[in-house]
């Protein structure tokens, strides 16, 4: 296992890159600790596997290095940073059995017979394929075969990391959970550095101790799951992350008093901010829909199950609201911001509030 | 459920039976007509029963043709094959290379077949073929039309010339299927170049190598045209594969009887294989 130091990197797919917007990633810095479970999230296209490929090899970067425990391998080969890589897609090799594409990746290394059959056994143990041992790999289906992908990722003990890109996608909802947390549980157990890539904020938040989360080729925020619940630093987080996300409004602001349209809403302190475009951010878990504060027209109620989500315009603005199952809407509907749940931005990204 | 039969859907089908009915089943009768019958021309006929396949079955000119063909198969796909996988693995993948190799590749198969015997028999000839008078210049005595060693090794060259892109352009079609992925974990599970090969490329290839397989060895056991154009059967009979002796017997010699008892012990030696041929493809696939 091994601390990741990802420095300055930038990568571009054009042989030329002149902007900004020729840059697939447009500038990394991030160090992955040792043995520390990460999640790179974010939507399609933002760059997690470019960050991904890089680390492992398969892609080298246009500028920047990347030190595993202090030394260079920029220009190592894939091979020789000793990675382990699981990708999207099942990529089984089918003409061997389910046992030798476990052992492959050993074999490949030169491991003694002994040593490549009670790893392959034990991992075929977790995965839940032992009985399929001796079958061919090409008669399985897409859940198996996935399966043996993310085996072939476990094997090798000695790796200096274990990258997943979006590993889970073609699996069953329900197999998903399992793997996951046997992958959890192998992370308690082993301590590998693990770095976890996916568009999916539930698996992000429950998979990793550390949530990058990446927004158009850079990282936007780096936090736990509760602090990038509780504290957006970007609003694209604040809208990525929760469900439903962020509601972000236009203010203006003076002192510690926020204006809305017509509405005041008082600030728990006085942002530092200049003439930036101000914004203001809360989640609807801290809307209070009630009696009293500001007039709401409301649009639709959902029922998803545990709560309610309130849909309502405030000031002719769409903002979402979540109320508890059992509460009713009232008949003059309004509503008031909870101050802990106010989170102030200027130019997108967040600012402190003074006292 | 109560179906509808609706007998108007034959209509559909006529008109393609109606052209297999002339393209193939009627001669094909025709050839069998023949096969069981005598003829001294003026279109009398007279009933022969199993003579001619008697005949044909025991004539030693028949089982020399048909292992000379064989022979001749079984070395053209001995070097087609794996200098076609080779081309195609080293073929690019993207870039500009990509349509100018494939157009290269094309060149000899948009070649009619007898030119192409026409250009082979100028090249290797040793007083106007660039070849062959440069291979006699630097010292080595090849002479197509004297030595059957160097006819043998003309036609073979010519016809490695001629279809190996077919196998290649396969190949590559199977190659470029098969997606980056397996590369990556390749490289990531530490594979060597061989075993990317032996474990992703070839298994990717394996359907198409079959096809490739047999239409090469089809085209290879029917050959005619380059080698009557190049050698013409000889020296002696050194070059005569079976459509060569089976033209010489009806067009040369004009014994219709004997030619068409040939045509159909082809035919059916055709059958067997591709039936063997297609056997084993079913059976790959019900395997997986």
């Amino acid at each position: 296992m091994a601390r990741i130091d990802v420095n300055n990197v930038r990568h571009s797919y054009l042989p030329n890159p002149r902007t900004d917007a020729d840059f697939a990633l447009r500038e990394v810095h991030h160090v992955f600790e040792d043995g520390g479970a990460y999640a790179l999230l974010g939507p399609s296209g933002c760059g997690k596997t470019t960050l991904l490929n890089i680390i492992s090899g398969l892609l080298h970067p246009s500028h920047g290095r990347l030190l595993f425990d202090g030394k260079d391998v920029t220009n190592l080969s894939t091979q020789e940073r000793n990675i382990a890589q699981v990708f999207q897609f099942p990529v089984i090799y089918d003409t061997m059995t389910v046992y030798d594409n476990l052992a492959f990746p050993l074999r490949n290394r030169g491991v003694p017979e002994a040593d490549v059959d009670r790893k392959v056994r034990e991992t075929l143990e977790m995965i839940d394929l032992a009985s399929w041992a001796k079958k061919k790999a090409r008669g399985l289906t897409a859940d198996q075969k996935q399966k043996i992908s993310l085996g072939r990722g476990l094997v090798r003990s000695d790796v200096n990391a274990i990258l997943f890109d979006e590993p889970l996608t073609v699996i069953d909802p329900h197999m998903k959970w399992v793997l996951r947390s046997q992958l959890k549980q192998l992370h308690r157990r082993f301590a590998y550095t693990m770095v976890y890539v996916t568009h999916d904020q539930t698996e992000a938040l429950t998979f990793a101790d550390q949530v990058v989360v990446m927004y158009d080729g850079g990282i936007v925020q780096i936090g736990t799951p509760a602090e990038l619940f509780a504290r957006p630093r970007h609003t694209f987080v604040g809208y990525f992350i929760g469900s439903p996300g962020m509601n972000v409004m236009p203010v203006a602001i003076e002192g510690k008093t926020a204006t809305l349209g017509s509405q005041r809403i008082e600030l728990p302190g006085a942002p530092k901010a200049g003439s930036a475009a101000l914004e203001l951010g809360i989640r609807p878990e801290y809307v209070r829909l009630g009696r009293e504060g500001m007039a709401v027209s409301i649009s639709k109620v959902e029922d998803v199950g545990r709560h309610k989500v309130v849909r309502a315009k405030l000031e002719g603005r769409e903002i979402a609201a979540i109320i508890g199952e059992d509460d009713t809407v009232p008949a003059e509907p309004k509503v008031r911001f909870d101050p802990t749940g106010i989170n102030i931005y200027a130019d997108s990204w967040r600012v402190e509030m003074g006292a | 459920m109560d179906k509808t039969w609706n007998n108007k859907a034959w209509f559909l089908v006529l008109p393609v039976l109606v052209l297999v009915a002339f393209t193939a089943v009627i001669p094909l009768m025709t050839v069998v007509n023949y096969s069981v019958q005598d003829t001294f021309g003026n279109n009398v006929f007279t009933w022969a029963g199993t003579e001619w396949f008697e005949e044909l079955l025991s004539s030693s000119r028949f089982w020399e043709a048909m292992v000379r063909n064989l022979v001749f198969s079984f070395i053209i796909l001995a070097i087609e094959v794996p200098l076609g996988i080779f081309i195609a693995l080293n073929m690019p993948k993207k870039g500009w290379g990509v349509p100018v190799c494939l157009v290269l590749m094309s060149l000899p198969l948009l070649i009619p077949w007898n030119v192409v015997g026409t250009i082979w028999q100028v090249f290797g000839r040793n007083d106007i073929g660039l070849l062959g008078y440069y291979l006699n210049a630097i010292g080595i005595d090849y002479n197509y039309v004297q030595d059957p060693f160097d006819a043998w090794v003309t036609i073979i060259i010519m016809d490695v010339w001629h279809w190996t892109s077919l196998v290649v352009l396969l190949c590559y079609a199977g190659l470029v299927s098969i997606p980056d992925a397996f590369y990556q974990a390749a490289k990531i599970d530490g594979a060597s170049r061989w075993a990317v090969f032996r474990y992703i490329q070839l298994p990717k290839m394996q359907r198409v190598l079959l096809i490739a397989v047999l239409l090469r060895f089809m085209d290879s056991f029917m050959i005619y045209t380059e080698p009557f154009v190049v050698t013409g059967g000889g020296p002696g009979n050194s070059t005569t594969f079976l459509s060569i002796d089976l033209v010489k017997t009806a067009l040369g010699q004009f014994d219709l009887g004997p030619a068409a008892a040939m045509s159909l012990v082809y035919f059916l030696i055709i059958l067997l294989l591709s039936w063997v041929f297609y056997t084993v493809m079913t059976n790959y696939d019900a395997e997986r």
